[in-house]
């Protein structure tokens, strides 16, 4: 296996973009920044890999559009998945592991804003089963939600401890959407909104674009005094259907978990789009108590489609660059009620 | 099918438009899916039997252990229990209900594992987990999941009022020895998602110059280029391109195509022309209709000019230029534009 390392990471978020779903003009100072932290050129970038979805674009092929944003003739290596860009960034290190390339730029885009949301993530389920019903995303995690405080796994004061904890944390962050925190109690006093789930248990509509830069060994030093190493890399999936799994758990959390070394992790960004699924993340993952989670406010604090996976790497990466933590999780969720996961672990030295 | 409404001016940075994207999926069913369906249009419930003895509704096609084709349906009752419920105060289009309701997880009578559905209840105090529940069925049904209308609370059942569950069903063969088996039925499911399309600032700055009667584009400042229309960054380059640039309404015909084939939605009888137009000033071609001569006269480098309608028909639309026409001018001789195709 090729020592590869996270050594770049810009993102934009906000609550609702005014501008094309394509997201050129976000992906532009994006890409400009991680070449002048990184010190590389266009020309250095062997593999560009991105994750978006024209179903939430609202047009096709808008994936093809935003390639404008890296000036893509003479033409570039190129690939897209229609999943978070946690997954391009999947397909990226394979790449560089296949040893074709030293470098990838990963990205990912969403203007979430443009369409409703929760209505539009029915089309991530069963066509024939589930989609005809529309089960939007807040419902469906509302029924998880309730599976668990009626198995006594967690109350809905459990859950306002994690809404308190990501709105404190999300005051030093400068790209959360909804940051403030006040007090568990206030938080409980607040109206239910999708019963059992107030509006803070739930992420904010985000509207955003964030990149990762990736580099193989020596061209990884040369890019960062500190490269955050890639010692885990693995995700796992569970049946979409939801009544072939226990909702409160996450079987694929747990499979992802068993291939990498979680050992020592002291910082731990985890993808839970609902209060409820940061529970049951730590408690599949086996944290210990002092492992720090989420000091960015994770994704309850802005949780744009498309990159709210790729950020928890990028956030995570963050804490290896600054010596804060010598091995930290990123976590990225995809599908409904944390149908399939990704785990990403990575060190300060390899 | 894709609608675009005509652009609108805002107070906006950019210029938007409600689109609505919609289509009618047509799926195959198969064995599993296909009889279950089958079964909801006579108003059964079909599950199916997992390899470690879980009776699933709907059926899963193959079994999450052995991932073995799923053969064995049982018959359901329509009658069950939730297991979860939450409540849905802003229901959005094409849920089952239209009004505030519930959505519960319920293991219907004879099934191990609960089902998705509506409950139509008036407030959330009028559900609880453990609550016994029945199937109201559409007035109509087609073999879709909708023929399931939602689940209504109910107190008691009578007995011998409800089919008794565990009645086995075999699912349809897909494929026989002699080849293909009974054909399964199709669905078909309607899509239809709505969304605020925003133009960016440059495509703005274009439909807003239209408006005006201008055709504007933008030059890329690394490589002078100019782009009509604009389009955000320079895609040799990958910078923005902010320097705009007002076009000649004058060009060449680079390439074009003779429409033959009518299709849906068809705003003009073939045959017409639909060419690429590289206006003077211009390093990219803009596609536009060939008008005012025979298609069989057009050729590649001949001359043309935009024709616009009147202008009390003009908005933030491409559609203000109606068509292109030749000027007579002679031809661009092709080494010109050879570059361009």
């Amino acid at each position: 296996m090729r020592d590869v390392a996270v050594v770049g990471y810009a993102q934009r978020q906000t609550a609702q973009f005014d501008g094309s779903p394509t997201m050129v003009e976000v992906l532009v100072p994006i890409f400009q920044e991680l070449y002048a932290s990184t010190g590389f050129a266009k020309s250095d970038i062997g593999f560009w890999c991105s994750g978006s979805s024209d179903y939430l674009a609202g047009r096709s092929f808008s994936f093809v559009q935003s390639v404008d944003a890296i000036g893509a003739l003479p033409p570039v290596n190129e690939s897209h998945v229609e999943m978070d860009a946690a997954w391009a960034l999947y397909e990226a290190w394979l790449k560089i592991q296949t040893g074709e390339v030293d470098t990838a730029l990963v990205y990912g885009f969403g203007k979430a804003s443009a369409g409703t949301l929760r209505r539009t993530m029915s089309l991530q389920l069963d066509p024939l089963t589930m989609t005809p019903l529309w089960p939007d995303t807040v419902s469906i995690a509302g029924l998880q939600a309730r599976l668990g405080i009626d198995a006594g796994l967690w109350t809905e004061r459990d859950m306002a401890e994690v809404a308190q904890r990501s709105l404190t944390d999300a005051e030093s962050n400068e790209h959360a959407v909804r940051k403030g925190g006040s007090s568990v109690e206030e938080l409980l006093a607040r109206p239910l909104y999708a019963d059992p789930l107030r509006k803070h248990d739930c992420s904010p509509v985000t509207d955003g674009a964030a990149a990762i830069v990736l580099a193989a060994g020596d061209v990884a030093r040369r890019a960062t005094e500190r490269p955050a190493w890639i010692t885990g890399l693995t995700h796992r999936i569970d049946p979409l259907h939801l009544g072939a799994r226990d909702l409160t758990e996450a079987p694929s959390v747990r499979a992802a978990a068993a291939g990498v070394d979680l050992a020592g992790v002291q910082v731990a960004e985890l993808h839970a789009p609902f209060s409820h699924q940061e529970l049951i993340l730590r408690r599949e993952l086996g944290l210990a108590d002092d492992v720090r989670i989420n000091p960015s406010g994770g994704a309850l604090v802005s949780n744009p489609l498309f990159t709210g996976g790729l950020n928890r790497i990028g956030e995570a990466a963050r804490r290896i660059w600054d010596g804060s933590a010598d091995r930290a999780l990123g976590h990225a969720t995809s599908g409904p009620a944390l149908q399939q996961n990704l785990l990403c672990v990575m060190d300060g030295s390899n | 099918m894709f609608h675009f409404w005509a652009m609108t001016t805002s107070q906006s940075r950019t210029l938007s438009s409600p689109v609505r994207v919609s289509f009618d999926y047509t799926r195959s069913t198969g064995p599993v899916l296909g009889r279950y369906l089958e079964g909801l249009r006579e108003g059964i419930v079909l599950a199916g039997r997992t390899s470690d003895g879980r009776v699933i509704t709907p059926p899963l096609e193959f079994d999450p252990g052995t991932h073995a084709a799923t053969t064995d349906l049982v018959r359901v009752a329509e009658s069950g229990t939730v297991t979860s419920w939450t409540w849905c105060p802003e229901p959005v289009e094409g849920q089952p209900l239209d009004r505030p309701f519930a959505w519960a997880l319920v293991t219907l009578d004879g099934a191990t594992a609960p089902m998705l559905h509506a409950l139509d209840v008036a407030s959330p105090s009028e559900v609880h987990t453990g609550q016994r529940v029945r199937i109201r069925w559409a007035a109509e049904r087609q073999g879709l999941v909708t023929d399931v209308a939602c689940f209504e609370p109910v107190d008691a059942l009578a007995d011998g009022t409800w089919p008794q569950p565990a009645d086995a069903v075999p699912a349809r063969d897909a494929v026989a020895a002699d080849g293909p088996g009974e054909p399964t039925p199709v669905a078909i499911t309607p899509v239809a998602l709505d969304y605020t399309y925003a133009a960016s600032p440059e495509e703005s700055s274009f439909f807003r110059g239209l408006a005006e009667g201008r055709i504007v584009g933008q030059r890329c400042p690394a490589c002078n280029k100019v782009y009509v229309p604009p389009r955000g960054a320079c895609p040799v380059d990958g910078v923005p391109t902010h320097d705009e640039v007002e076009l000649a309404q004058t060009g060449i015909v680079t390439t074009f195509c003779v429409v033959n084939v009518p299709f849906l939605g068809q705003q003009i009888k073939p045959p017409y022309v639909s060419a690429y137009i590289l206006l003077d000033g211009a390093d990219i071609a803009l596609q536009h209709l060939i008008l005012d001569i025979p298609a069989d006269e057009i050729r590649m480098g001949m001359r043309v000019e935009a024709v616009w309608k009147p202008r009390e028909e003009w908005g933030t639309t491409i559609e203000n230029i109606s068509h292109f026409r030749p000027t007579g001018e002679p031809d661009a001789d092709y080494d010109t534009y050879k570059h361009h195709l």
